[in-house]
């Protein structure tokens, strides 16, 4: 006898008191508080808001909490209320050569106006486990200085002062920005797009990426002009106001590559860019989105194109960490029917190999049998 | 914090729109694919947001609403997208499917006719027929552009020439209105016959490929095949081991370690129906459905 | 001057009526020649039809551009109703536009002066909106093509009269063309570009 398995309601339900419970842990433990996780894993939150693409700190600390810290589950938490919510325009850009730099990197000049700013970050740490830090670790006051008013320009500014790098690519007067959010995709894809993608894109993903054009799939010898980290203004510009209204401020972390350069028989040569920008501190992210950014310039600055970092259907269509994982995990929901319908086709096919073998062995007895 | 508050049928009315406008589209042009601007959605992508964007963007209160995965209402998936419909639309949701207005399905066409009040929603993993074959879509768009479809035919005689068939089990390829190779989603080949000439509407959506596209009633859907090897639907050898059914598509259950198989229907609704019906099969229990009920405590229990 | 206190309402339930209208002009376009009601009511300015206010407040948007003919366009009502509650801008151009809004059949222009979509992107077509007499007496259309069932007949008394030789145009264009909505109050049929007029019954 048998019947059919049935009471997958209730097993959902229980399935979701168990994750609850496995989230929680031992309740003797104190619970996680969002300004913890906010606080003092910052970082994962900067990923969350970044690849969230929403810039919501206490957000993006609920959803590392309410996914028991699996940051892309955190991200996809982020991403499918980001998408309920109501659209009124877009910011003004953001400037980021106004930031109020906490750290500020070069590794093309040995000095440049406003100084190298080492700032917080995990350079030059050893990486020795430090038991200390266990627990009830008071750390020592840093050092700090008044923020400095001296400007901070970028370095590829001052490299284009010269000539001696391209003009930052600009759209066409009075073209929209694109956002993949809100229009389906299309290839050829435009570098608005491409970054927005980049910028959303998933970091292990955009790291693997990076990586490969440094070891010669579609090298294009970068220099880290300037990696900065720090504070910059975000502005709307209300259409019945008149003027720009400033909505707060924002962390950003921005890497500008410069690359190998380009020149012909009409253009004098200079070096071109590749561009990462990310919320929070995400060096890592931002350095590699800048290679990869570069590797897709490729069509466009007239260089080969092959290596799957210069491939922008490939990278595109597989840098979304919400998708890709989406459809990676999908193969644990039932797939029973297909499957079924593939047993049959295989085991038709191998019964008439083994109908097709024996009836070849068969007439193989009869020859010998002849001889 | 910002609380969030959701829409009738969990999208905003913005998104509803470009879903809509997207379907009329894909119903004006049969078997064309309609790029859209899918939304994040609060299950995985994969695990059906495209069926349940266009089911949101087409459901209204007085439908009732069908939901199944493998042919069964019961699949956990299954019950997920159902639940979040009736919690967010508020439906009336059934597991017959005779008295549902909107079904959406993934990998089944329900075995009982359907009809002309009813729209059937697919959940579509990858929409484009030709993807396996040439991954990108720049290429793909023009072959479809040109109707050039001499890759596919290709690929299906090259199957012919290595195993004697084509080898190609479930999402087989057909083609609309005498115009686009489609693929009908991850169905077994069994039902693509039920896709020709159908009298409700096919609605089809890829959420994370961000494709929708349909079949209007009525359209012919012819499965690829050659004059000297034609389509062959599936068949299985036995009937339903519950109801009795012999033109069914069956799940195989495996009972014990020592080989032991049993077929029944993967359309759960069909099978109880005809069990109700008086329709007994080899190792039906009767009366089915207390058993069954007992059996569903039992697990919850267990 | 109008304000906005003046204009003719939209939806009183925007969601529901919507998605009821939708699925009025989905039906419609699934079953070509089918005459489908709209239920749900809103206001309409002058020289726009019930059923076609309902349309525009279900599709329209900042998204669609959309082309008005003459008798619409010179309607100051109807450019600041369109406005104010779909927000759809209108356009000069009817080649890029995604809805045209044609109230006197008599003045249509030819159908390839809109998009009609392109080889890759069928779908970036115009959808033709044409506000017609009577959607159930008339002269018989007897129609055929997907969705339905052998043959339709749809009655009906349209301007152009010349409307279904004109669509001949999507025979050849396909998978281009030109998809059509026929207004008449509140009821709405629909033309895809898959459909083709045998000839005309009694």
């Amino acid at each position: 006898m048998y019947v059919a398995v049935k009471g997958g309601e209730r097993a959902i339900e229980n399935a979701h008191r168990l994750l609850a419970n496995a989230r929680r842990g031992d309740q003797s433990v104190a619970e996680v508080t969002l300004d913890q996780i906010s606080e003092q894993l910052g970082l994962a939150v900067d990923r969350v808001m970044s690849e969230g693409s929403l810039y919501d700190r206490e957000l993006a600390a609920l959803a590392i909490k309410q996914a028991r810290g699996d940051l892309i589950e955190a991200i996809f938490l982020v991403r499918a209320f980001r998408a309920t919510l109501p659209r009124f325009g877009a910011s003004e850009p953001v400037d980021t050569g106004a930031m109020r730099v906490q750290r500020r990197v070069s590794s093309t000049f040995k000095d440049i106006p406003g100084g190298q700013i080492l700032g917080p970050t995990f350079d030059y740490t050893h990486r020795l486990l430090d038991p200390s830090l266990a627990e009830g670790f008071v750390p020592q006051a840093p050092a700090l200085a008044e923020a400095s008013t001296a400007p901070t320009p970028r370095v590829t500014d001052i490299l284009g002062r010269d000539g001696l790098i391209e003009t930052s690519p600009q759209a066409e007067d009075g073209a929209s920005v694109g956002d993949l959010t809100r229009e389906p995709l299309n290839f050829p894809a435009d570098r608005d797009l491409r970054l927005q993608n980049l910028a959303r894109g998933d970091e292990g993903f955009l790291l693997a990426m990076g990586y490969s054009t440094q070891r010669g799939y579609g090298r294009n010898h970068p220099f880290a002009g300037e990696i900065r980290f720090g504070e910059v203004e975000v502005e709307f510009a209300a259409e019945d106001v008149g003027f720009a209204v400033p909505l707060g401020s924002i962390e950003l972390t921005e890497c500008q590559m410069v690359n190998q350069f380009k020149g012909s028989a009409s253009e004098a040569p200079c070096f071109t860019r590749g561009y990462g920008l990310a919320f929070g501190q995400s060096e890592r992210k931002t350095m590699s989105m800048a290679l990869v950014d570069r590797a897709l310039r490729a069509h466009e600055l007239g260089e080969e194109v092959g290596a799957p970092a210069q491939d922008e259907e490939f990278i595109m269509s597989h840098s979304d960490n919400v998708q890709a994982t989406g459809f990676v995990e999908h193969l644990k929901l039932p797939h029973y029917v297909d499957f079924q319908s593939e047993l049959g086709l295989l085991r038709k096919l191998r019964k008439e190999f083994a109908e097709a073998s024996a009836g070849a062995n068969a007439s193989d007895a009869m020859k010998e049998a002849a001889e | 914090m910002n609380a969030p508050a959701y829409n009738f049928a969990y999208l905003d009315e913005q998104t509803k729109r470009m879903i809509r406008r997207a379907i009329l589209k894909a119903i004006a042009i049969p078997g064309y694919q309609v790029p859209f601007a899918s939304r994040e959605m609060p299950m995985p992508y994969g695990w059906g947001t495209g069926g349940v964007q266009v089911t949101a963007a087409i459901l209204g209160p007085q439908d009732v609403l069908k939901v199944i995965d493998q042919g069964s209402d019961d699949t956990t998936n299954a019950i997920s997208i159902r639940k979040f419909f009736a919690k967010t639309a508020g439906v009336a949701t059934t597991t017959s499917t005779e008295e549902a207005t909107v079904i959406q399905t993934r990998h089944r066409i329900p075995e009982a006719s359907l009809h002309a009040n009813q729209v059937l929603v697919y959940q579509v993993p990858i929409p484009e027929p030709l993807r396996f074959l040439e991954p990108r879509e720049t290429e793909t768009r023009r072959m479809h552009a040109l109707a050039e479809y001499g890759l596919m035919h290709v690929k299906l005689y090259e199957d012919i020439a290595r195993f004697g068939h084509i080898a190609t089990a479930y999402a087989y390829p057909v083609k609309v209105n005498a115009r686009y190779v489609m693929d009908p989603s991850p169905t077994p080949k069994f039902d693509n016959p039920k896709m020709d000439n159908c009298p409700a509407l096919q609605l089809f959506g890829a959420g994370r490929e961000k494709r929708i596209y349909a079949i209007p009633p009525h359209t012919k859907v012819v499965s690829l095949d050659f004059e000297d090897h034609p389509f062959e639907p599936y068949r299985f050898n036995a009937p339903c081991a519950l109801c009795g059914a012999e033109n069914s598509y069956l799940d195989e259950i495996v009972t014990d370690d020592k080989g032991s198989r049993m077929f029944v229907c993967s359309d759960t609704d069909y099978c109880e129906g005809r069990q109700a019906a008086g329709h007994h099969g080899a190792l039906s229990a009767a009366p089915y459905k207390d058993k069954a009920q007992g059996k569903a405590r039992e697990k919850a229990n267990g | 001057m109008t304000t906005i206190a003046e204009l003719p309402p939209g939806f009183a339930d925007k969601v529901l009526s919507a998605q009821s209208t939708f699925r009025s002009v989905m039906d419609a376009m699934a079953r070509p020649g089918s005459v489908q009601r709209i239920l749900p009511m809103a206001g309409t300015p002058e020289t726009m039809m019930r059923g076609t206010a309902a349309i525009a407040l279900t599709l329209f948007d900042h998204d669609t551009p959309l082309w008005l003919d003459a008798r619409m366009a010179e309607s100051p009502g109807v450019l600041k109703w369109l406005k104010f509650h779909s927000g759809a801008p209108v356009v000069q151009d009817s080649s890029i536009a995604a809805f045209a809004l044609i109230s006197d059949g008599a003045a249509l222009p030819p159908f390839e002066r809109f998009a009609l979509g392109t080889n890759e992107y069928p779908d970036r077509s115009t959808t033709v909106i044409i506000q017609v007499e009577s959607l159930d007496r008339g002269p018989g259309f007897e129609l055929r093509g997907p969705g339905i069932d052998g043959a339709a007949t749809l009655q009906a008394s349209i301007k152009p009269v010349d409307l279904f030789e004109r669509l001949r145009c999507n025979e050849t264009l396909f998978p281009r063309g030109i998809d059509v909505v026929l207004v008449a109050d509140d009821a709405v049929a629909a033309i895809p570009r898959t459909t083709r007029v045998l000839g005309k019954g009694g």
